[in-house]
């Protein structure tokens, strides 16, 4: 045993020298530190253009889950300049947990609609999504399906969703809560589930896919999956599935289809405030809107900048003015609700 | 066992020390989880515990079957059966561990989905166009689950019955054989129930992991546990909720295997001498045809399937190959695991070896439960840390601000010292439970017979039980390796930035939810996990 306190001793202090070097210069003032819920990927044709313009460089951490708590925890000396998310919840979320700082500016103001920015300036959306429904071009014949009508018998085992507690899931039921009430939301969720033509699992791609399947005739899916599958080059059988399908905007012609918003907020203790705020500005300008509407196929928030062109070919969207802030506050109950009928159990056999 | 005859107070000291910091997490946790409202529970109890509660169970007896099923049936054979390509089998069974369960159950569900090959081919065969004119079974189901986690977590069960097989010595299987016991009886009735202990160690890791993943079971549509951990703290905002039912679930399996160590209290598995190793039957023809079919199925659904299918992904991005970035998440996985994998076996070894020479079965426990972090999502466990670690550092901060006027930011908790931590107390389990089977199998009068010619206790330790223990400290050793390499949860969000693992760079690109992006670098941590596994064979060759 002898030798042993020594390996652990020489492990210990590689660990620690490891360590020292790993830990970064965060606080050089021409960078911005991201913490981000966004795939880099997707954020680098945005940051290379604000490294261009600006001369200000990015750097981005990237995790699924529990940012927030990680802000939190590491207090006055977080590295985190800004959060970015996807989700009305999430953004919401980050407020309540006071994490976030309030930032009143001029440009973002301008550019953003109110609707689409914190009250109290805590947060502000920079692209929508719109919560669609995917129909198969074979099967389905309406010209337009509203989202109370999933819960018509007519489509029993012909509708495919993925998770009812995924956050675009929440989403959606969250909004259904506001407009018909606890109540009948949870009737017509009842409803949707019995229409299920399986268990929900998978991705949106995948509901895509079970449609081109023949699983199902119908599907819920968020607006970009399309774009994505019809440009993938790498995997062509993706255009096949995409192509099976039409795109449907549920309730375009009442009060508008559930969207749901990407967006930013300033962390408390931004080390580098102001190259932080140029960040903001710069997310919230029309160059960015498009490079960030064309890189994912998502609706800008800035009025003016035309979505792709891809995007605008599926038709007008017309966006439900539900305010936010009703569906951040009905998550919980909507979560609550998918497990009180046993949504993800599929329909009943 | 004996009286205890040896109590050292220094050694002491160290253990306390070790298990403190083995603990923090879980104290932290239970920290958090004291300021949650109960307004949490009367959903769970009334609308998700019934269930998941259920489908937990099940998923679990799934698992423990077909781990032992495929690990133990398969060491048996490799042990004790001579077949053609035994020796290959004795270590490549091992290989299926390198898949992260998240991406076995990805390249499955790609595999027998509508458009994967098996589906395509029943289509073409059957004339079929639609989803709607057959039946095929679906693997995004509870069996499907069962069988995928299976064949990812089989070889924990493969790797520990194995050496203990082996360790059981010829007289004791040639005594059964000679008194008229049948191949098949010698295996049921002696070498299974013999070999128990590190069968528990074995299942209970498969258990464990099963328990704490989020990726496979999302896929698969299965909802346990740990689902409604994330669905209580991402949907319905209670962190303390969450972190309670997560807690609850350790306490469950703590239970699991305190009534498993119970029932076995008073039984000795140890073998009384380093016998010769037991003979090898040699069966019939087709026998032997089905030896090789035991063995080559687990290795073909379990490493098979995911290598076809990364690898068809993969081929369409060769650019990937090259990128810069790639090497440097392998260079800072390789860096992770190494230290990772010595520091938890080293931790594992010290406090069982001192548990034993101490002769506290009750220290022993000790070590046992704070291992058991490993059946918490990693990601819970990740915020365990951060927490204390955090508050640590800002206070260390603070205090240098305001008596020197430097700033030492977060010297802990941003830099890869809290990533080895977190992996660390993650896979001490792992560690701790191929240790200890091994110190299972050795009987305590070789302490004796030590002691009686002289030797000091730690003279004992070092000459006596490391070198009998070395194979299981191998073993320990790699597997660890192996899940260090493949860790992502906590990883993804203890790491400072510019840093990134294997595991995490797969999940960068893994863009949108689409897997096929990360192929590349999935393959690569598979492959990575054969360097230790030549590397044990090699060793094992020469024992």
């Amino acid at each position: 045993m002898s030798n042993l306190p020594k390996r652990t001793l020489l492990a210990l202090m590689c660990g620690v020298s490891i360590a020292s070097t790993a830990v970064a210069p965060a606080f050089s003032a021409d960078t911005v530190n991201i913490y981000s819920y966004r795939q880099p990927g997707l954020l680098k044709p945005l940051l290379d253009g604000f490294t261009a313009k600006t001369g200000i460089q990015t750097k981005v951490l990237f995790a699924s889950k529990g940012l927030d708590q990680r802000i939190l925890s590491e207090g006055a000396n977080s590295p985190a300049d800004v959060l970015m998310t996807v989700d009305i919840g999430r953004l919401d979320a980050a407020a309540k947990l006071g994490i976030t700082q309030s930032l009143t500016n001029e440009t973002v103001d301008n550019n953003i609609p109110t609707q689409f920015r914190d009250p109290d300036g805590h947060w502000f959306g920079l692209t929508t999504r719109a919560r669609i429904i995917y129909a198969s071009k074979d099967r389905v014949e309406q010209d337009s399906i509203s989202y109370e009508e999933l819960a018509d018998p007519k489509w029993k085992g012909r509708i495919c969703t993925r998770s009812g507690q995924h956050v675009y899931s929440i989403g959606l039921f969250a909004s259904m809560i506001s407009h018909l009430g606890a109540e009948k939301a949870e009737k017509w969720l009842a409803g949707l589930k019995n229409n299920l033509a399986r268990k929900p699992t998978g991705n949106d791609r995948a509901q895509v896919k079970a449609i081109y399947a023949g699983e199902c005739d119908i599907a819920l899916g968020n607006t970009y999956y399309m774009g994505k599958m019809l440009t993938n080059d790498k995997e062509p059988e993706q255009k096949e599935w995409a192509n099976s399908v039409r795109l449907l905007f549920p309730n375009a012609d009442g009060r508008g289809t559930h969207v749901n918003l990407s967006g930013v907020v300033m962390a408390k203790h931004a080390p580098n405030r102001d190259a932080a705020v140029k960040l903001m500005e710069y997310l919230s300008s029309a160059d960015a809107q498009q490079i960030y509407g064309k890189s994912n196929f998502e609706y800008p928030l800035m009025p003016g900048v035309d979505a792709d062109p891809l995007v605008t070919s599926w038709g007008v969207l017309n966006p439900d003015n539900l305010p936010l802030s009703n569906i951040a506050k009905l998550r919980k109950a909507a979560s609550e609700m998918v497990d009180r009928i046993g949504f993800n159990d599929g329909p009943d056999a | 066992m004996g009286r205890s005859w040896w109590k050292p107070t220094a050694p002491l000291a160290v253990f306390g020390l070790i298990l403190c910091l083995a603990a923090l997490p879980f104290s932290a946790l239970i920290w958090i989880s004291l300021s949650a409202t109960a307004d949490v529970w009367t959903h769970l109890i009334s609308n998700v515990l019934p269930r998941s509660l259920g489908d937990t169970t099940l998923l679990l007896v799934y698992v423990a079957f077909g781990t032992v099923l495929l690990g133990a049936g398969t060491a048996w054979l490799t042990t004790i059966c001579s077949f053609p390509g035994r020796k290959f089998f004795s270590w490549a069974l091992v290989l299926p561990l390198a898949v992260p369960s998240y991406i076995a159950a990805y390249t499955q569900v790609e595999f027998f989905d509508f458009s994967g090959p098996v589906q395509s081919s029943v289509r073409s065969i059957g004339g079929f166009s639609s989803a709607r004119d057959y039946w095929f079974p679906d693997i995004r189901s509870m069996w499907g689950a069962g069988l995928i986690f299976s064949l990812v977590l089989y070889p924990y069960v493969f790797m520990a019955t194995r050496l203990v097989f082996s360790m059981q010595g010829a007289s004791i299987l040639d005594a059964s054989r000679s008194l008229g016991a049948r191949s098949g009886e010698v295996f049921w009735r002696i070498a299974l129930p013999m070999a128990r202990p590190a069968l528990a160690a074995g299942v209970a890791l498969a258990l464990m992991e099963t328990l704490n993943d989020i990726g496979a079971v999302e896929i698969l549509g299965v909802k346990t546990l740990t689902f409604a951990v994330f669905e209580t703290w991402l949907n319905r905002g209670s962190l303390a909720g969450a972190v309670q039912l997560a807690l609850l679930t350790l306490f469950l399996v703590a239970g699991l295997i305190f009534l498993e160590k119970r029932v076995r209290r008073d039984r000795n598995y140890a073998s009384s001498s380093r016998d010769r190793p037991p003979a090898l039957i040699i069966p019939s023809g087709p026998k032997q045809v089905l030896c090789c079919a035991a063995c080559v199925f687990p290795l073909l659904f379990g490493l098979g399937i995911p290598v076809w299918v990364l690898s068809e992904f993969a081929l369409r991005r060769v650019e990937q190959l090259s990128d810069p970035a790639m090497l440097n998440a392998l260079l800072n996985s390789l860096t992770v695991s190494i230290i990772t994998a010595t520091l938890a076996t080293a931790i594992a070894y010290c406090l069982l070896q001192y548990a034993r020479m101490a002769n506290a079965n009750r220290i022993g426990a000790l070590g046992k439960l704070v291992s058991l972090g490993y059946a918490v999502p990693g990601t819970v466990l990740a915020i365990g840390l951060l927490v204390p670690l955090a508050g640590f550092d800002n206070w260390v901060d603070g205090m240098m601000r305001n008596n020197f006027d430097i700033s030492t930011g977060l010297i802990l908790s941003g830099s890869i010292f809290i990533i080895i931590y977190a992996c660390t107390i993650r896979f001490l389990a792992i560690a701790y439970g191929m240790i200890e089977s091994g110190f299972s199998k050795m009987s305590t009068n070789i302490d004796m017979a030590a002691r009686a010619l002289g030797r000091t206790p730690l003279q004992m330790a070092w000459q006596v039980h490391r070198p009998i223990l070395s194979r299981a400290m191998v073993i320990a050793f790699l597997l660890v390796f192996v899940d260090t390499m493949k860790e992502l949860s906590a990883t993804l969000l203890l790491r400072p930035f510019d840093f990134e693992t294997l595991a995490t760079f797969v999940y960068d690109r893994a863009s949108q939810a689409a897997l096929e992006d990360a192929a590349s670098a999935s393959l690569i941590i598979v492959l990575v996990g054969l360097i230790p596994v030549a590397a044990l064979t090699h060793l094992t060759r020469k024992v």
